[in-house]
């Protein structure tokens, strides 16, 4: 075992760190999460993602072919150290580069390839996930949304919800159901619509948070070439399911559990109880040092996975692990910090006498979301039991 | 980057997994549960012969040399079959007393012989108080004209009743940490007497060490005369460790055995493991035990390779798998329903040295406050 760089990666990581000191846009006042934010700030978040495109640094491990360098993971892992120790602005591409992206490069045909990869990683066209329906969320397999093949087009109905980005994207991943007859998982096909279609209308949903965010996006007789099918016909659940386990290690990602963290011990330390800092509470210092541990023992099993991935070993359930241990403990921590600022912890964003720009709030709603999202953890918990211990599932309809 | 084990650490594991299975099976267990002093000199001697009782002892001393991940991943096996016998006190305690100890005539005298597992070692730490810091060695080490008269009583100290040779933890002034010896005796040294006492784990024997007028030569002292106790923080932050890693493999097993009892056991027409109120107790042990083997194998390399980081690792690592080892036997002593209550059953053998490891060397309170304090919050 060794935890050290070696010394070219030490290189690496100054030229970077460097680049990136030398070309971060300036913060903005309202630092709330990427994918969920402001549209109107979505053309400066596509100028600096296709900064870092240009720089080298985004889906550095991609084929060269489709845009990337074939780097090593390591590579990609120290420019995403880097940008978030210097609280750079997320990607706004980020699904098109972790989910759509990787899907099309192993199910994609060379046409969609050639169309959509390269525009993925300038953040020159952006994607959204058609997925869950009203009537089918954790049971995604039920969904209704129909795609009926009349000659050379899939006539689309329906209608899509929580769709994160719909508002401004550029294109959609959808699931549709090409054969209403066969078992469910069976006529179901992954297609990939363009959001100007006519027929389709975009709804904003307003989140817990006060903030739009995700949205209904409903579909009548929207025209989808055929040649837009990723995978076979009726085959979308496999292709989906390739997709749903990288949305769990997206979702999994310990830098923002750090970063969460370490504001959570400035507040400690800020904050006053019985007369002295939060932060020197026996009680506080428990909790405290409770996170420290979960949030580090992370950190490593973040290593461990880096490591199986060099040495191809097979992930396992542990992107599932990953989804549930960490959402779980991002809300933990912000609900620590709620009760570190007493009354002050309800006072919303705009108040006057607001703690850390109200930024704590809105975390505990957003990690709630995200436990929720991208498979609960209920769903979590029984794909862990039913494929990593082979625990024998229940009979389903 | 390359966190992990390495092919031979993995080779480690695996021959060990072997060899425990046949030489440390349950009925073993309950046979040393069941004996006078919980000792099999056999096994022990087979242990040696693997090189396991010198494990981390230099080469130059008869050891293998190795380094504390090592050691680790054959706790963590040790921990899975609950092994009896005096390994930990043995080869980890009394063993990384001397290693990292200056004095070199005892090294070169006790090392070679507790590697060849001649000589068991145990380490007298606590005392009546139970107190885990400095203030809590009271037992007076009193200068003499050519050593030491030690007096005073040490509690839970494992293995006593059949070492060889003891290192004590006594105080020649002052009542913090400056003051305190380490002193290495043979048991049989006049004043020594051991009483055992009986734990509810009976695969770890502790016993009251009492000491009379225990006269030793100052050639006794394993640190600088009253500096003892940064060497005696280095061999807990080690017992640390490899207790952590003892509960690791501990509750993997324990998961197992809760898991394939879940698939034979039916109820209202089916296996209990079909149900999702069993497969989420499942899952959330696994949920915490992935992580922790994590956090476990980093504690082990920073012991060598991280010295700044050294203490803080161990107080995580031993801070949370006392939890994660104790709500996991809680959790597959219940996937068991009524059986798992039973004497005749073996879950109760990892429910008890869950138990006994989360106490052992500073509970999970105990650590994540010496955490908030290494880390300066």
């Amino acid at each position: 075992m060794d935890l050290s760089y070696t010394p070219e990666q030490e290189t690496f990581r100054r030229k970077v760190r460097a680049w990136i000191k030398a070309n971060l846009p300036p913060r903005e006042k309202d630092s709330s999460g990427i994918e969920y934010g402001d549209p109107k700030r979505i053309a400066a978040l596509k100028a600096w993602q296709r900064k870092l495109y240009d720089a080298g640094y985004v889906a550095m491990g991609w084929p060269k072919e489709y845009g990337g360098h074939e780097a090593d993971v390591v590579q990609q892992t120290i420019v995403n150290e880097e940008l978030l120790l210097a609280r750079a602005p997320g990607l706004v591409g980020m699904m098109g580069i972790q989910m759509v992206g990787p899907t099309l490069i192993q199910f994609g045909t060379d046409e969609q390839k050639q169309r959509h990869l390269r525009k993925i990683l300038t953040a020159e066209e952006i994607w959204c996930q058609g997925y869950s329906e009203p009537g089918s969320g954790s049971d995604l397999a039920s969904l209704k949304t129909r795609a009926d093949l009349v000659g050379d087009e899939f006539i689309v109905n329906g209608q899509k919800v929580w769709t994160s980005n719909a508002q401004f994207a550029d294109w959609m991943f959808c699931l549709v159901r090409t054969d209403p007859n066969a078992p469910k998982h069976r006529g179901i096909s992954y297609i990939l619509i363009d959001m100007k279609s006519p027929g389709i209308t975009v709804r904003p949903l307003i989140q817990m948070t006060g903030d739009p965010g995700f949205n209904e996006v409903f579909f009548e007789d929207v025209r989808v070439p055929r040649k837009h099918l990723v995978g076979e016909l009726n085959q979308g659940w496999l292709v989906a399911n390739a997709t749903l386990a990288h949305e769990r290690n997206m979702l999994g990602s310990t830098t923002r559990t750090q970063q969460m963290f370490n504001g959570l011990l400035r507040l400690a330390r800020s904050r006053q109880r019985h007369g002295q800092p939060a932060a020197q509470d026996p009680v506080v210092r428990q909790r405290l040092a409770d996170l420290m541990i979960r949030v580090e023992q992370m950190k490593f099993h973040a290593f461990r996975q880096l490591t199986d991935s060099i040495k191809k070993r097979p992930p396992g359930i542990g992107a599932s692990v990953n989804k549930l241990v960490s959402t779980e403990l991002n809300h933990d921590i912000a609900a620590l910090a709620m009760e570190l600022m007493g009354s002050y912890g309800a006072l919303a964003r705009t108040s006057r006498h607001v703690v850390d720009r109200g930024v704590w709030p809105i975390e505990l709603m957003f990690t709630l979301g995200l436990i929720i999202g991208g498979g609960t953890s209920q769903i979590q918990k029984n794909i862990i039991s039913e494929r990593g211990l082979g625990m024998p599932r229940e009979s389903r309809r | 980057m390359d966190f992990g084990l390495s092919e031979e650490q993995e080779l480690l594991q695996q021959s060990a997994r072997d060899f425990l299975a046949r030489e440390c099976p349950t009925t073993f267990v309950r046979e040393m549960m069941r004996s006078d002093d919980g000792f099999s000199r056999a096994l022990h001697e087979k242990m040696a012969g693997m090189g396991w009782t010198g494990l981390i002892i230099p080469e130059k001393f008869g050891g293998l040399g190795m380094q504390m991940l090592d050691l680790a991943t054959l706790a963590e096996e040790l921990g899975r079959v609950v092994a009896p016998g005096p390994f930990f006190s043995s080869s980890v305690l009394a063993a990384m007393s001397l290693v990292h100890s200056s004095a070199n005539a005892l090294k070169k005298e006790w090392l070679p012989r507790i590697a060849t597992g001649e000589a068991i070692g145990a380490l007298a730490f606590l005392e009546e108080s139970d107190r885990l810091d400095a203030a809590g060695i009271t037992a007076r080490c009193t200068k003499t004209r050519t050593g030491y008269r030690l007096q005073g009583t040490k509690m839970f100290v494992t293995d006593a009743h059949i070492a060889d040779v003891l290192i004590v933890a006594c105080r020649s002034r002052g009542a913090a940490e400056s003051g305190v010896n380490l002193l290495l005796l043979p048991r049989d040294t006049p004043g020594v007497s051991v009483a055992p006492l009986h734990g509810i784990d009976q695969t770890r024997r502790p016993c009251e060490v009492i000491l009379r007028n225990v006269e030793v030569p100052a050639s006794a002292l394993l640190a600088d005369e009253g500096k003892g106790w940064n060497l005696l923080r280095r061999v807990i932050d080690a017992a640390c460790v490899v207790l952590a890693a003892d509960s690791l493999g501990g509750s993997q097993r324990a998961l197992e055995l809760a898991v394939e009892y879940s698939k034979v056991r039916e109820q209202f027409g089916r296996p209990i493991g079909s149900f999702q109120a069993v497969k989420h107790i499942a899952a959330e042990m696994v949920s915490e035990i992935e992580p922790a083997r994590a956090l476990v194998w980093y504690a082990a390399y920073a012991y060598d390779h991280e010295p700044r980081a050294a203490a803080r690792a161990a107080s995580m690592a031993k801070a949370r798998l006392s939890d994660v080892y104790c709500r996991t036997t809680n959790r597959a002593v219940q996937i068991h329903g009524g059986i798992g209550f039973t004497w005749e059953h073996d879950m109760h053998l990892w429910f008890k040295r869950a138990k006994w490891n989360e106490t052992a060397f500073g509970d999970a309170t105990f650590h994540r406050e010496r955490l908030a304090q290494l880390a300066g919050f």
